[in-house]
């Protein structure tokens, strides 16, 4: 009986081992060939480098504008995902403490339109913001995200806030705190765990998203990491060295700060599925 | 008077609270879907200060409108390969994890981390496996399937949206999965056991029906994330070899700012909106139906 479970042990063991291979050998195969040339990998994309060269990300580092990239990607991360928390956190916290027809109105109107993809909006979005003038601008962007993104944070707070006892803000409320002084020092920080599950997601979706900052950001020293990796493309399209560099400098930094936070990235992303 | 007072207050908090909120989204959610609905009803060309209304004239458009339909077509073709593989392939991993295995947590994690990166990265990496290091090995092994780009072959491009999406994909549903294997009680299935029911009979009678809600939420996930694909879709195939890959978000996106056909291309985003919303409530309906307590 034991003998047969530890095979059973084994068996599972090997045919795991096999496909989680499936999902990191794509990225090796980058890897390989970012220290290659361009010749040698058109004569074989499976053979080692002959030797480490860090020609290929010199190069593609300074033709993607990388830097400048990666600090856009960053910035607008960084404001949009701190605005989104801030504001919807206060909305919902508003929505469940103060019930009129008007706020609970509000709050099923943002919960409906969640089932409206973007496609369904982008072509009238960019006819009004680039009538008004306001698109290629980086500040009209995070607005943007706070625009899509505070209808989930809402929900997600909302359902948080309903489940903490009023008694709580009733005593702050009685030592003489405001309303806006109690939400932020005693029902904020109690919001940590969905706060973190909501940043989990919204870094995610804004550090990668492609459609809607392609269709806002036009000037190229504006651009953000998926931008420039698809204008790089787009430029050297068969410098495989170059590109696959290029990949890697992209993919990278992501793994790194993965390595560290995967336990945390894991559950706010099961955490955002479930609600 | 006091009531009149009262009320003021009332507006002033919601402005205090919600009202940053509220015009964020009202002026990029709201306004911009009513006046898209309203861009049906003109031949406005994005450009022109002047347009007429015309009536249902667009919407009629799109049901003429072949090449749209065509798109819509294998959209539909590639939604279902991905839904139905994704979950396979997603609920099997999850089942193998949670049945106790060592290293779980390093297979999770790996198995996850495509879906830290964006449909452009990962349609890079594999544009590149699938036009070079496959063809490599095709010619070398003489593996006649892959001594050609799959992505020059208007066949097999569609196999390789439906390949990349389902890699990318049950890494994320397996965690969905794996939370739903987690909650079924222990003592469920160890009653299972005692009375004899074994292996697949287990997982038929016993465990998916306690993991309908994964299935739910899985499928509801795949077939949203499935019809909207346009990133990987841009960075794998871009729609071609003869646009035999251009899913309908292509196809409208090139509609509109491309044909600079914007009554037209908003008529066809909204009809994909409608059939997305539709497919996906009867499918949210039907599972929610189907969960039992344990």
């Amino acid at each position: 009986m034991k003998n047969k479970s530890q095979i059973a042990e084994k068996i599972k063991t090997i045919v795991m081992t096999l496909i989680l291979a499936l999902y990191i050998v794509p990225f090796l195969f980058v890897l390989l060939n970012s220290f290659k040339s361009r010749t040698d990998i058109l004569t074989n994309p499976i053979q080692l480098p002959k030797s480490i060269s860090f020609m290929n990300y010199a190069e593609a580092y300074e033709k993607m504008n990388f830097i400048k990239s990666i600090s856009n990607s960053f910035m607008i991360t960084l404001a949009s995902v701190l605005i989104i928390i801030l504001f919807s956190a206060m909305t919902a916290y508003y929505f469940v403490r103060v019930k009129t027809r008007f706020n609970n109105f509000m709050f099923i109107l943002m919960v409906t339109s969640m089932i409206i993809p973007f496609q369904g909006i982008m072509i009238p979005l960019v006819t009004i913001y680039g009538g008004l003038g306001l698109l290629n601008s980086q500040a009209t962007l995070v607005f943007m995200y706070l625009g899509f993104g505070s209808s989930l944070a809402v929900f997600m707070y909302h359902g948080f806030i309903k489940n903490i006892p009023l008694e709580l803000e009733e005593a702050a409320m009685i030592d003489g705190a405001t309303r806006f002084r109690t939400f932020l020092t005693i029902v904020f920080p109690l919001l940590k765990p969905i706060t973190m599950t909501i940043v989990t997601l919204d870094v995610l979706w804004i550090w990668n998203d492609f459609l809607l900052p392609s269709l806002v950001l036009m000037q190229a020293d504006m651009r953000t990491l998926p931008l420039s990796t698809f204008y790089f493309f787009d430029t050297y399209t068969v410098d495989y060295g170059l590109l696959m560099a290029g990949l890697m400098l992209t993919i990278i930094p992501v793994l790194i700060l993965y390595l560290f936070l995967q336990k945390h990235i894991i559950a706010g992303v099961l955490q955002g599925s479930i609600k | 008077m006091a009531g009149k007072n009262k009320n003021k207050a009332g507006v002033g908090q919601y402005f205090l609270y919600a009202g940053v909120t509220t015009f964020a989204f009202v002026t990029v959610m709201i306004i911009p879907f009513l006046y898209g609905i309203f861009l049906t009803f003109t031949n406005w060309n994005g450009l022109a200060s002047e347009w007429d209304f015309i009536g249902i004239t667009n919407y009629l458009g799109v049901f003429k409108d072949k090449a749209f339909w065509e798109s819509m077509a294998i959209t539909v073709k590639y939604v279902l390969f991905v839904v139905i593989f994704t979950n396979l392939i997603a609920f099997f991993l999850a089942f193998i994890l949670t049945s106790g295995i060592k290293f779980e947590n390093v297979y999770r994690s790996g198995f996850f981390t495509p879906n830290l990166l964006g449909g452009i990265i990962l349609g890079f990496v594999w544009r590149f496996l699938f036009s070079n290091v496959f063809v490599y090995f095709g010619n070398q092994l003489g593996i006649d399937m892959f001594s050609s780009s799959w992505l020059g072959d208007p066949n097999k491009a569609f196999w390789t949206m439906v390949i990349v999406t389902v890699w990318q994909l049950s890494g994320y549903l397996m965690i969905i999965y794996i939370a739903g294997f987690t909650n079924i009680p222990k003592s469920v299935v160890e009653a299972a056991k005692i009375d004899g029911a074994t292996g697949l009979r287990r997982i038929i009678h016993i465990i998916i029906p306690l993991i309908v809600n994964a299935f739910t939420i899985s499928v509801f996930l795949s077939l949203q994330r499935a019809f909207m694909v346009y990133d990987l879709n841009l960075a794998l195939t871009d729609g071609g070899p003869f646009n035999s890959t251009r899913m309908v978000s292509m196809y409208v996106y090139n509609k509109a700012f491309l044909a600079q056909n914007y009554g037209l291309g908003q008529a066809e985003a909204i009809v994909l909106f409608i059939v997305v919303a539709i497919i996906t409530t009867v499918q949210v309906k039907y599972s929610k139906s189907k969960e039992v307590e344990a």
